[in-house]
């Protein structure tokens, strides 16, 4: 967070980003109904990496378990839709409080430790959490998952599993979490988030409990994750214990390092990006991961506070 | 006057080191009180004890009569002890406006900007609030360090340093705004400018070698022989 700060920009960060919306909105117009469909999956993983910009980009938590909290959403809405015939929005309501606790039970342990100590920490929960979903396999369906019945994946009367449905569904999830995350970042408490990044022992001498603040900070990332991870289940009709492996602790945090870690719009921004670039990469050579690596070296080189970090550095200050 | 802040044999040792070593220390409410002695004498170490950055090995501290000494950092600073950093430490990164304002929060959200314009208004820094602070000269970056520490409203303000590195012109602006903090605030300081020091404190406690050497006023320290030896030089 440079120049600006947590507050400055006023009107014109509100009329941003709700203009984002309203083209995200119009996408289901004009676009087609493959490209609207990946649009569905960008929106839903972009919610999971802002949660990931809550905790790693303003509180400066370098977490490398995020995916144990978005496979907590995932099955939080998942099992209980499968075994007890829940309907959407219950297990929807279900996989943002399972992410939102998981989240908050590892941080309570995570946060006893820092930087490296919490990288090792977070992600050694993570992998103990995916060999719980194998162990318990006859459940949670292990590395096969299950699928979800669509009588389970109804809200309101309608069927999240058509085209319609299922875009407003994820839209809607987005655009609260874009909005919820905007206020939160600049509300007091978004500035007591910064500070544990810039200056947690100033911060201490301030009056802030750091251990708080932070276990505050990656339980509402771990709401987001939750979100993001009910979301894929209940709008593509699948979970499986794949989602809690290591890499969906890393595609998060590559969306935010390249949309810019700190930036509202950082992680739909890489999401998308990661997206279009995956999908253009994967058209010329099977080596697709290759391409994608060499863009992101490209960027640590050349853009290190990614796309809006270096737009907001450059040219547009007022950039929350 | 009534005593706001009372050690007893507070004691920390580094392994051989004995940096603060069965301290008995009294703050009275509403003075400027000095901590002055040689470097490596235990001041710093002792004033940490004070605002709970590190815990003590055996000893007590009391604040109005109630026994803190076990207390967290953050809970003494919003019991109304503040701090600030021998070597500056603000948040870089941040404008001077949010710096200050994550300090006036900490005391409640009402009206956040217009008491954090005050507190910046106080120490006249009011036109620079947009400014990132790492970019701020450093007498005003010392300046924002003070600001902070006053804008918690504290009952007791740690001054460890303050005018290290200042010129001359900031010093004499130090003293004017530190005068005008007693008796609502009082203060602890440590400084090695002996101008500073005797133009401002009502009492000075000389600490060396983690021992409390003497107490007294500006002139009992100034005629004190083994004050004279171990540290004024005279």
């Amino acid at each position: 967070m440079t120049g600006g700060g947590v507050t400055g920009g006023g009107v014109k960060v509100w009329v941003l980003h709700l203009a984002l919306l309203a083209v995200l909105f119009s996408a289901q117009f004009w676009l087609s109904p493959y490209h609207a469909t990946n649009l569905v999956r960008i929106m839903v993983l972009a919610v999971f990496a802002m949660g990931y910009n809550l905790a790693f980009g303003y509180t400066g938590l370098l977490s490398l378990g995020h995916a144990l909290l978005l496979a907590a959403g995932m099955y939080a809405a998942g099992l209980p839709a499968q075994l007890w015939g829940w309907s959407a929005g219950p297990a929807f309501i279900a996989g943002v409080a399972g992410g939102g606790l998981m989240a908050a039970a590892v941080g309570l342990l995570a946060l006893r430790t820092a930087g490296v100590s919490f990288m090792i920490v977070t992600l050694m929960f993570a992998q103990a959490g995916f060999l719980t979903l194998l162990y318990f396999a006859p459940i949670t369906g292990g590395d096969d998952g299950f699928a979800l019945a669509n009588a389970s994946r109804r809200i309101f009367g309608f069927d999240l599993s058509a085209d319609t449905p299922r875009f407003l569904a994820a839209f809607v999830i987005f655009a609260l979490g874009l909005l919820a995350s905007l206020a939160l970042v600049r509300s007091p408490f978004g500035r007591s988030m910064v500070a544990m990044r810039e200056n947690e022992e100033r911060s201490r001498m301030l009056g802030y409990n750091p251990f708080m603040v932070k276990l505050a900070a990656l339980a509402c990332s771990g709401l987001y994750a939750g979100a993001a991870g009910a979301a894929y289940a209940l709008l593509f009709g699948y979970a499986g214990a794949s989602f809690a492996t290591i890499q969906y602790s890393i595609l998060p945090m590559l969306y935010v390092l390249l949309g810019g870690a700190g930036t509202t719009l950082g992680p739909f921004l890489g999401a998308l990006v990661m997206f279009a670039l995956i999908e253009a990469a994967s058209g010329l050579t099977s080596a697709y991961f290759f391409l994608v690596g060499a863009a992101l070296v490209a960027l640590v080189l050349f853009a290190p506070k990614g796309i809006l970090g270096t737009i907001r550095e450059r040219w547009v200050r007022w950039l929350p | 006057m009534a005593a706001l802040i009372e050690t007893c044999g507070l004691t920390l040792h580094f392994g051989g080191l004995k940096a603060v070593d069965g301290v008995d220390f009294t703050l009275n409410s509403g003075e400027i009180h000095a901590l002055i002695g040689p470097n490596g004498a235990g001041k710093t170490t002792f004033v940490s004890l004070l605002s709970g950055r590190r815990l003590p090995q055996s000893g007590t501290i009391l604040m109005d009569g109630t026994d803190i000494t076990a207390l967290p950092a953050h809970v003494r600073v919003r019991k109304g002890i503040a701090y600030t950093f021998q070597i500056t430490s603000i948040f870089p990164r941040l404008s001077v406006f949010d710096n200050v304002a994550l300090a006036v929060q900490a005391r409640g959200v009402g009206d956040l900007a217009g008491r954090t314009r005050a507190a910046l208004a106080r120490v006249g820094m009011e036109g620079l609030e947009k400014q990132e602070a790492q970019t701020l000269s450093y007498g005003h970056q010392r300046l924002l360090e003070l600001t902070m520490g006053l804008a918690l409203q504290p009952r007791v303000l740690i001054l460890d340093e303050p005018t290290q590195g200042l010129a001359a012109s900031e010093i004499e602006g130090f003293i004017r705004l530190v005068e005008g903090l007693v008796p609502a605030t009082t203060v602890l300081l440590i400084e090695h400018n002996m101008e500073v020091v005797m133009d401002l404190a009502t009492r000075i406690t000389v600490l060396n070698f983690g021992k409390v050497l003497a107490t007294g006023t500006p002139a009992e320290i100034r005629a004190n022989p083994a004050v004279q030896e171990a540290y004024l030089g005279a």
